[in-house]
């Protein structure tokens, strides 16, 4: 029922849904564009798990869902009355542009009594069928301080409240109760078992009736932060006293086989052997194989991808070959590492570069020499790396028993293996000759999960893309970044090159090299296209690195994006995973796996509508 | 036969306990220090925790020996370093003469060869053996209260205070663990620490050592503040300086502790309060880093005791009651500690807090009385033990039953300070479910805390009208209440004779019945009592009854108070008391025929007391209505001749009718005017009288005044004088 002034809560009936009301919306009014941002910035800190593009909060009145004697001013924040008053039949409501998100776990607004009225209507009438959202709805009356719970009787609830008052509502969606406040003093529970849904709601009856709405736009009267807190505590103390009971030693093992199989994933060997040795525990992968992974994922990081390649192909015959989707994302990449001076193929020009000018000052000739000395110089570099060749013979072995057709190509091909990788590659058929060209069933469900992969993990949580935790990748960058740091140091010229920007780290022969690494590529990429089909992704990240080459300043592009360090890390992990999958180990560790449901659990909560999921939130226990 | 072989059993055992027991104590003799020093370590593992051995070690001696060997450590250390000292200091003093007077190198020396001095002793283990001994005490200390006493009653208190002045931080922590638990025991006599006045200084200073100091050091401040000179002592000594910066260490405990020190400190002492507004920690007043500590996912202990401090220092005039932080966030703090959630303890603590918070303020009344259904939340303080806990849970049942009176106590006690000044919170109190049964029951609690905080909360809703018309009716709270005035405690006895004051007011029901219980005996020998409180309750509720009573009821006071006693109140030195003496004998004196029979009969004395009350120095409420009683004995038929036979009199009221005070002159023309009148169709000799009394006011020049009152500025003075006028001109 709706009666003189009150602050309520109607459920959602109508079944349209109203939408922000951006027409009424003065854009261009400076003040308000400073309270739209505080607006955000405090409804992002009152509401953080809220996700606004599946449940936006309420921001406004609607002027769709109101009464034609409702008015509404002052970007629809305002509400005043414009009936007769006469009778109860005059009564008008209207409620806010959206319901109440569950994942709020505690929501409140505020309405400013600007003005009572003049009150000539004192009697309230019995309950009248008003058409619509007045059903089922929850509410606190100005004239007699009762609460009406869906229904025409009254309970005595709180004070009256008259011009100037402050009257709150705050809604707990996890015990799904609400109370109301008044010039700032909680009133006390005035409603439980509320149903989903709810929406902020005010009624009014009396001619010259005027409330303002603070949805947030303002600082509230109640300190509804301190509030929450409490019940932040309540949930955190919960989780915290969850009790475990005589799983506690079960518990133990299952936390340690966490941590070591994360460690063992990312291939921190020292650390992973440090930890078993301490809990007692066994390492399922071997030592040198978690070594030959850590290489790789350090050689990526830095952008020797074109290294990167080669170490795999050496160590892992065949792994790249049977996942040309992979591949052919390494080579993007590499294309881009030469773009940004890093790979070794164009680095050893630029290593190379300030000697060579010593020695011949001012020298334009020096360069085509450089071009065409490239393949022995190119190999030198491949040679160069301190460890690329010094540990793989005990891998070798394993690899020669399981495809002794490949490793006997890749060991022919040891001298200089990149140049013979990129005639392969020029040749356009060296996924043919792997020995298992005919399955093409298995390329295909491996061709998937690479799709999957370049889309950056988001299978499960792709309805967020904000949401910093996708499956597997949670907290990468900080790891991974130190250990760029730290590899960067050892690589002298890596820091430089970033610091100069040139392109190629400016030297002409590393350009040419790129240019025709290009063409390489895209006629690997051509190859792909006539083997499986179009990929769009392909396409698309093909173009996306040549674009680089369009400006002068390929770092402050649109494109640009491609050349920070920290895109290697997708492609890391990609690679890294596929190598562990290729050796029957999970391709994520298991503790991803468990961040991962955790924080989709918490999602799930959200939409089924348990409040509490907004102070069980998995950032809060991660430090 | 299982019981005949285990009776002996267990005293063979027994004895081996006394016997190990007395193994260890024997130990703390040995000749050679090292031994005895294993001797004090062992018996160190020997008494964690286990009660019964420190018991035994107790009344073995253990305590004597380990103070003595304490205090040993301590003389003899000092004797070395003094020994020590003089040498170094002939030494220094000959190298000086060498060197020819440098100082400043000698009390370098001086300061490390101290140093040198303690780690010698330390590896020594004098120090290591003084420490463990007091280890070993303040195990002993962690027992049962008669353990403290007997260490009490050994002087462990100066040998532990005496040890603080060791300069080892180990030691004195030790020491101070020890002295906490003994001085937060409640047997403990807190003077001691007082006793010595070089203590609290000392203490002070050792607050800066370490958070264990500070720790223990204001857990003893907060336990052994227990009046308003302790309060003083440790203000003076800088407490609030020293102990403010703990509210933002690092240690909760120290924290919490600092915190509770601040609360016993500012209660009901407005120099504290007024000095801790001013306080700066780290930048921030001490209120708001108290409002910092209310937020509501810290601890409930910290919430509530932050809650009493500015609790504390609004009741001492240092916060303003309208203040954000008591309206915002002390009140409903406190009434959140109420709620079913909380532990019993903290609900009786907040419930009491809060009726001190809100006591002589009714805005914070209204507030309160609003925040979270308070006055419904209250209601579930009487249900304890509940039925349910009775049946299932023992130990649940002994916890309530501990509890239950204190809950009830405190919800009546915060009842009386919501209901105290509104009319409309009396009524939701009144409503409450079974409330008025609930007080009913509470007047004839045993538990004197209880029925006192009973009496107070019908006290404070006897003040409504509508309350006392109706459910203080309906309830017959009468009964109770004058059983409870037949001999209880003088506390007690103030809250219900007020509370009896309010239900004798002419328009209260309950009036009738209570004057048939013969209430008038209990009511004069009220104002008989030592105590103003008392007499002025006694007076009054006889002052009440006598308003507008009939003449038998007015015979009766007359009589049951007797003329002696009413005089003797006349001159008590209470102005209250003496206020409403007069009080009552106005309403003795009105209505014509009752004027004239006390006259009659007491008119002599009463007139002797006027004068005397008219010549004396008093208040001009008092002299006011003094006047008015003289105005109603004018009023009478008879008794007006007792005013105009005294020409002594008749010149005091012609004082008063030209005094500065417009309300004395009122009250004199009053009784002038009530001289003056002439009654139409009254009799013929009265008409004479009055007459005659006309006569002889004009011979005294009354007439003249008169005259000129009716120029008067004050419009009621001046229609009063118009209106004698006319009548003398009838």
């Amino acid at each position: 029922d709706i009666t003189p002034l009150s602050i309520s809560l109607s459920p959602c009936i109508n079944p349209k849904m109203a939408e922000l009301g951006a027409g009424s919306l003065l854009l261009g009014d400076p003040a308000f564009n400073y309270q739209e941002a505080e607006l955000n910035e405090r409804l992002k800190r009152l509401y953080p798990a809220v996700n606004e593009d599946e449940t936006p909060l309420p921001r406004s009145w609607s002027p769709k869902d109101k009464y034609s004697y409702i008015g509404l001013s002052q970007n629809n924040l305002r509400v005043h009355y414009k009936g007769h008053g006469k009778n109860h039949k005059d009564a008008a409501s209207v409620r806010a542009t959206h319901p109440i998100p569950a994942a709020c776990g505690i929501y409140y607004f505020e309405v400013k009594i600007v003005s009572k009225g003049l009150d000539f209507l004192s009697s309230l009438l019995p309950l009248s069928p008003i058409p619509g959202w007045d059903k089922h709805s929850y509410g606190y009356h100005g004239d007699d301080g009762h609460s009406f719970c869906s229904s025409g009787t009254g309970q005595p609830y709180g004070p009256t409240f008259t011009t100037g008052d402050v009257i709150g509502c705050c809604v707990n969606l996890i015990n799904n109760t609400c109370f109301y406040t008044k010039n700032g003093i909680s009133l006390g529970v005035a409603f439980t078992d509320l149903p989903p849904n709810l929406y902020p709601t005010v009624g009014l009856q009396t001619p010259g009736e005027i409330v303002d709405a603070n949805f947030g736009q303002q600082p509230f009267v109640f300190d509804i932060e301190d509030y929450m807190s409490e019940w932040r505590a309540k949930i955190h103390g919960m989780i915290a006293r969850f009790p475990i009971g005589e799983r506690l030693g079960e518990w133990q093992a299952v936390l340690q086989n966490m941590v070591s199989t994360y460690l063992v994933h990312h291939g921190y060997c020292a650390t992973a052997t440090a930890f078993a040795r301490a809990t007692e525990t066994l390492i399922q992968e071997d030592q040198t194989s978690i070594k030959n992974r850590q290489r790789i994922q350090k050689l990526v990081l830095a952008g020797r991808v074109g290294e990167a390649i080669e170490a795999t192909q050496q160590l892992y015959p065949g792994l790249l070959e049977h996942n040309p989707n992979l591949l052919f994302m390494l080579k993007c990449r590499q294309f881009v590492e030469m773009v940004n001076g890093t790979d070794s193929e164009v680095r050893c020009f630029s290593v190379r570069s300030p000697k060579s000018q010593d020695s011949y000052p001012g020298s334009p000739s020096l360069s085509p020499r450089h071009g065409a000395t490239n393949p022995n110089l190119h190999s030198a570099g491949a040679d160069s790396p301190t460890c690329s060749n010094g540990v793989t013979p005990p891998n070798k072995n394993k690899s020669h028993n399981k495809y002794p057709g490949v490793s006997s190509a890749s060991s022919s091909s040891s001298s200089s293996p990149s140049s013979v990788n990129y005639s392969e590659s020029n040749s356009t058929d060296s996924t043919k000759s792997q020995p298992h060209s005919g399955t093409s069933n298995q390329e295909e469900t491996s061709d998937s999960e690479m799709e999957i992969e370049a889309e950056h993990y988001t299978n499960g949580v792709a309805e967020n893309p904000s949401a910093r935790i996708m499956n597997g990748t949670y907290k990468h960058q900080e790891i991974l970044q130190a250990q760029d740091i730290s590899l960067g140091n050892g690589v002298a010229g890596t820091d430089d090159s970033c610091a100069s920007r040139q392109l190629c780290g400016g030297n002409q022969a590393a350009t040419e090299r790129m240019i025709q690494f290009g063409r390489e590529l895209q006629g690997l990429n051509e190859q792909l296209c006539r083997e499986y089909g179009k990929n769009v992704t392909h396409k698309k990240m093909l173009q996306d690195a040549f674009s680089l080459l369009a400006y002068s300043d390929p770092w402050n592009c649109p494109v640009g994006q491609q050349l920070d360090p920290m895109q290697r890390e997708n492609i890391c992990s990609a690679l890294n995973s596929a190598i562990l999958e290729s050796q029957n180990l999970p391709k994520q560790p298991p503790l991803m796996l468990a961040l991962g449901q955790a924080t989709e659990c918490v999602q799930l909560m959200a939409r089924v509508r348990s409040g509490s999921c907004s102070f069980a939130r998995v950032d809060n226990f991660l430090h | 036969m299982a019981c005949l072989l285990e009776a002996p059993l267990r005293i063979s055992v027994l004895s081996e306990v006394t016997a190990t027991s007395r193994h260890y104590v024997d130990r703390l003799f040995h000749p050679d220090p090292q031994k005895v020093l294993q001797g004090v370590i062992d018996m160190k593992n020997a008494v964690i925790g286990n009660n019964k051995q420190k018991a035994n070690l107790i009344v073995l001696g253990a305590v004597p020996r380990l103070l003595y060997l304490l205090q040993q450590g301590l003389s003899s250390s000092e004797l070395k370093t003094e020994v020590l000292g003089s040498e170094l200091r002939t030494e220094v003093l000959g190298s000086e003469l060498r060197t020819e007077g440098v100082v400043v190198l000698g009390s370098e020396l001086r300061t490390e060869c101290v140093v040198l001095l303690g780690s010698e002793l330390r590896t020594e283990g004098a120090v290591v053996l003084r420490t463990e001994c007091v280890v070993v005490l303040g195990s002993l200390a962690m027992g049962t209260e008669n353990n403290i006493k007997s260490l009490v009653d050994c002087h462990i208190i100066p040998a532990l205070l005496q040890g603080l002045v060791c300069p080892d931080l180990i030691f004195i922590e030790a020491c101070l663990r020890c002295l906490r638990t003994v001085f937060i025991s409640p047997v403990t006599p807190v003077q001691l620490l007082y006793t010595d006045p070089t203590v609290i200084p000392h203490l002070m200073s050792l607050l800066s050592r370490s958070p264990r100091t500070q720790d223990y050091i204001t857990q003893i401040f907060s336990h052994c503040c227990k009046t308003p000179e302790h309060q003083t002592v440790l203000f003076n000594h800088g407490a609030i300086q020293n102990i403010a910066p703990m509210l933002i260490s690092l240690s909760y405990k120290v924290r919490m502790q600092a915190l509770k020190c601040f609360s016993v400190l500012a209660y009901e002492n407005t120099q504290v309060s007024m000095t801790l507004v001013n306080v700066l920690v780290d930048g921030d007043l001490l209120s708001q880093v108290f409002v910092r500590m209310l937020q509501r996912d810290l601890p409930i202990e910290m919430q509530l005791t932050a809650a009493k401090c500015l609790t504390y220092m609004c009741r001492a005039g240092a916060i303003r009651t309208d203040d954000r932080c008591i309206v915002l966030k002390t009140l409903p703090c406190l009434v959140r500690m109420c709620s079913k959630e909380r532990l019993l303890e903290e609900r009786v603590e907040g419930a009491e807090t809060l009726a001190y918070l809100m006591e002589p303020d009714v805005e914070l009344q209204r507030i309160a009385s609003v925040t979270d259904h308070l006055v419904a939340m209250l209601a579930d303080y009487f249900k304890y033990p509940s039925s349910v806990s009775a049946i299932t849970d023992i130990k649940r049942l002994d916890h309530d039953l501990k509890h239950a009176h204190e809950l009830r106590q405190a919800a009546f006690k915060l009842y009386a300070s919501l209901g105290s000044n509104d009319e409309d919170i009396r009524k939701k109190i009144t409503e409450t479910e079974n409330m008025m049964d609930r007080i009913v029951s509470g007047l004839s609690e045993s538990s004197i805390k209880v029925r006192l905080a009973a009496v107070r909360c019908l006290h404070s809703l006897s003040r409504s009208v509508q309350q006392l018309r109706t459910s203080f009716h309906d309830h017959a709270v009468w009964k109770p209440l004058m059983k409870l005035l037949q001999n209880a405690p003088d506390e007690v006895l103030v809250m219900a004779s007020s509370t009896l004051c309010n239900l004798l007011l002419e328009f209260s029901p309950s009036k009738e019945p209570i004057l048939e219980s013969g209430v008038v005996e209990l009511l004069c020998s009220l104002t008989q009592s030592d105590s103003p409180a008392l007499r002025v309750n006694g007076i009054w509720a006889l002052m009440n009854m006598a308003f507008q009573a009939d003449q038998k009821v007015k015979g009766e006071i007359v009589r049951a108070l007797g003329t002696e006693q009413l005089f003797r109140l006349l001159s008590d030195p209470d102005t209250n008391v003496l206020m409403k003496t007069l009080g009552l004998l106005r309403n003795l004196l009105s209505t014509r025929p009752h004027i004239d029979q006390i006259m009659s009969s007491h008119g002599k004395q009463i007139m002797q007391a006027v004068t005397l009350i008219l010549e004396g120095e008093h208040s001009i409420e008092v002299k006011e209505q003094t006047l008015c009683i003289l105005a109603n004995i004018a009023d009478g038929n008879t008794a007006k001749e007792l005013i105009m036979t005294n020409d002594d009199i008749l010149q005091k009221i012609k004082y008063y009718m030209g005094h500065s005070n417009a309300k004395l002159q009122l009250a004199a023309t009053f009784c002038i005017s009530n001289l003056i009148w002439n009654e139409e169709g009254s009799e013929a000799d009265a008409m004479t009288g009055c007459q005659e009394r006309q006569d002889k006011l004009r011979e005294l020049g009354f007439v003249d005044i008169l005259h000129k009152l009716t120029q008067a500025l004050d419009p009621n003075l001046c229609e009063r004088a118009k209106t004698a006028m006319q009548h003398y001109l009838a």
